[in-house]
């Protein structure tokens, strides 16, 4: 995984609330091995209109067809586990989200594959959105050592994180590594689970 | 956290976390994972593991399902009758997988293949106590036997193969208690979808829910396991219900089950897991069941949910610009008009099927309504498993639904996830016994309506939505 420090790059306001996996990375793309093709697959339902053509979808056009982050609106990333649903975002080039909260499970997948999400007030992301339909190309800069996002304008909003999804995404940690360490610890859970719980293992 | 001290009152989920808690480490817990259910796309979570050069640390403990990819008919030629080389490889991919690490097979041949979220519960592989992920958002449905049943992505699951375990943090405790008698034609699917439009769509994103109150507890296991599915459409990553003599009834038997001497043993632990009395949740919802109506969904979001003698709604009548941009961009999409009554929706599909509504009992109640007329529109019924399908011409519900002109078909999740070849046209409208009826979710186009499998049945033999309860009883 790619360690994620700071960044600074375009951000792209996508106002609908409860944007579902299904929408990021449509079903049928989900037998795609997991590469540079997913770029076009984000959002290819609204980019694409039903004969193939491109359609005049935000991410379609300059400066938006470069964004590096979203900033986006309640529940984004409900429904379906995908993480082809990340590894769309990915590929298009978005390193973070801005919302007011996300799919629990989006939200874990995004940490898994260094894509930063970030929680911030309901009224607060529906500001940032309208700066950015009013200047658009503005580019944000996140701080994630300092937990900050810098708007356009120069304003600073601070956000939470978890310290240890911080600290795995700003060295690029595996988690399986990280778990292996606890590898004794599991093989003492584990014996004295099955001694206690006999029937659930066969 | 660590494990709550000891003699504080602890809710059914507290309990499940804290005997599968390994280690904290900065606020995020290690939790020991029993059983895994993987299905074809978890592709992604072995070639990453493979990448990685680890192994599957428990394969007896990893079950593994083809369900997704698998067509609905033509399944006598196994994976020859899969015509789509790219939809084939699917299958193919996971069976070699699971076959290459000793990983339990439900394979496109299996006598008992199924939905990884059918197939489990009815061999008995879920039982109350465990904690237990799978590859699928679904993977919730599992709660209704009263154990952790959370859904993760390919990353999550490549680490549970890996190391049996799963980094989480303690989420909120949400109860939602329902009270009452559900009423005549009104079922499960009713109830949950009831309670995702009370709530919203992400009305529990970071919390547990136990279901509980008198309508919960009067309900059959399969209709528990309907209401705990759709936890995720809330936003619940897991929900689940108490373990009782309902639980232990439908257990009692089944191929995995424990056996004697260990059964008891069992029993004596489960009826140990039910909330105590004084536990307290962080949030609690109540409704009263006998208030709900049979009920559909109008618009994109499964919280988009009305009993069927309502309207489409105004989005004039919006609380606010929000609201009302949503609605209307909802109603454009599923080419609809503000304020026509429901029941004036035609349609030109009905499925029935999916984890959510494709066991024994659904198929029971769509039959009871298939038997009164015909089909006026295309008509799939999709059983969940080969086990439900057996159970079912049993029965002779095969017949009833053929000569009513219901197509009978063979078991996978077909036009829920619409990823194996079966799928809607553009702008084509189907009532649906599935969970989602997000845009182009059943294809590019499609426009879906949730409802519960008699209201299905009984959509598919008007050729528009009516209300179930003006044709039987």
């Amino acid at each position: 995984m790619q360690p994620f420090t700071t960044l600074e790059g375009v951000a792209a306001p996508i106002d609908d609330a409860n944007v579902d996996t299904n929408q990021l990375c449509p079903t049928r793309f989900n037998k795609v091995p997991r590469g540079p093709k997913y770029a076009e697959i984000l959002f290819y339902d609204q980019r694409n209109d039903i004969d193939g053509r491109r359609t005049g979808f935000l991410l379609n056009r300059p400066p938006y067809d470069k964004a590096q982050l979203i900033v986006g609106d309640s529940n984004f990333g409900c429904g379906s586990s995908r993480e082809t649903a990340v590894y769309a975002l990915y590929e298009f080039g978005i390193r973070c989200v801005i919302a007011p909260s996300f799919g629990d499970i989006f939200d874990a997948n995004c940490a898994k594959n260094g894509l930063l999400t970030v929680a911030l007030p309901i009224a607060t992301c529906a500001a940032l959105r309208a700066m950015l339909h009013a200047a658009p190309g503005m580019t944000f800069a996140i701080d994630l050592e300092a937990q900050t996002v810098t708007d356009g304008q120069g304003g600073v909003h601070r956000f939470d994180i978890s310290p240890i999804r911080k600290r795995c995404l700003l060295n690029g940690y595996d988690d399986i590594s990280r778990t292996q360490e606890y590898r004794p610890a599991i093989e003492a859970f584990e014996a004295r689970h099955r001694a206690s719980h006999p029937w659930m293992f066969r | 956290m660590s494990a709550a001290p000891t003699g504080t009152a602890r809710t059914l989920f507290r309990k499940l976390w804290d005997n599968h808690h390994v280690v904290t480490d900065e606020g995020e817990s290690l939790l020991y994972i029993d059983r895994a259910l993987a299905q074809e796309n978890t592709y992604h979570a072995f070639v990453a593991l493979e990448a990685q050069g680890r192994q599957v640390m428990r394969p007896d403990q990893i079950y593994a399902f083809t369900d997704h990819y698998v067509p609905t008919t033509g399944r006598a030629k196994g994976l020859a009758g899969i015509p789509v080389a790219e939809i084939r490889n699917m299958v193919v991919q996971l069976q070699d997988f699971a076959r290459k690490y000793g990983i339990n097979l439900y394979g496109i041949d299996h006598a008992q293949q199924g939905i990884m979220h059918i197939v489990p519960p009815e061999l008995g592989i879920v039982q109350p106590g465990l904690a237990l992920i799978g590859n699928d958002s679904h993977t919730s449905t599992h709660g209704a036997f009263g154990c952790l049943s959370y859904g993760v992505g390919a990353s999550e699951f490549a680490h549970v193969m890996a190391t049996q375990t799963l980094w989480q943090t303690l989420p909120s405790t949400l109860r939602i208690r329902v009270d009452g008698q559900l009423g005549f034609g009104v079922s499960a699917k009713d109830l949950i979808l009831a309670i995702i439009a009370t709530i919203g769509a992400d009305g529990a994103t970071d919390h547990a829910i136990e279901y509980a109150g008198s309508a919960i507890q009067a309900l059959s296991m399969e209709a528990r396991m309907t209401v705990c599915n759709m936890s995720i459409e809330a936003g619940g990553r897991a929900g689940m219900v108490a373990p009782d003599d309902t639980t232990f009834a439908y257990l009692d038997g089944r191929e995995c089950s424990p056996k004697g001497a260990a059964w008891e043993k069992a029993l004596d632990f489960w009826r140990t897991l039910p909330s105590d009395t004084g536990a307290t949740f962080d949030r609690e919802v109540v409704l009263d069941a006998s208030l709900i109506a049979p009920t559909v969904t109008w618009g994109v979001s499964p919280a988009h949910a009305l009993p069927i003698d309502t309207a489409v709604p105004d989005p004039a009548q919006a609380g606010n610009d929000k609201q009302r941009g949503e609605w209307a961009s909802a109603i454009e999409y599923m080419g609809l008009q503000a304020g026509m009554a429901l029941s004036d929706i035609r349609v030109d599909r009905v499925f029935i099927g999916s984890c959510t509504n494709a066991r024994i009992e659904d198929l029971r109640a769509a039959a009871e309504v298939a038997r009164l007329g015909k089909a006026q529109v295309p008509t799939w019924v999709v059983p969940g498993s080969q086990t439900v399908r057996r159970q079912a011409e049993s029965e002779g519900l095969d017949r009833i639904f053929i000569d009513a002109g219901f197509e009978w078909r063979d078991p996978g999740c077909s036009l829920c996830t619409a990823i194996n070849g079966d799928q809607l046209e553009p702008g084509e409208r189907c009532v649906s016994t599935s969970n989602r009826n997000f845009r182009n979710r059943q294809g590019p186009g499609g426009r879906t309506h949730l409802a519960s499998p008699a209201m299905a049945a009984a959509a598919a033999i008007n050729g528009r939505l009516v209300d179930v309860r003006t044709l039987i009883g």
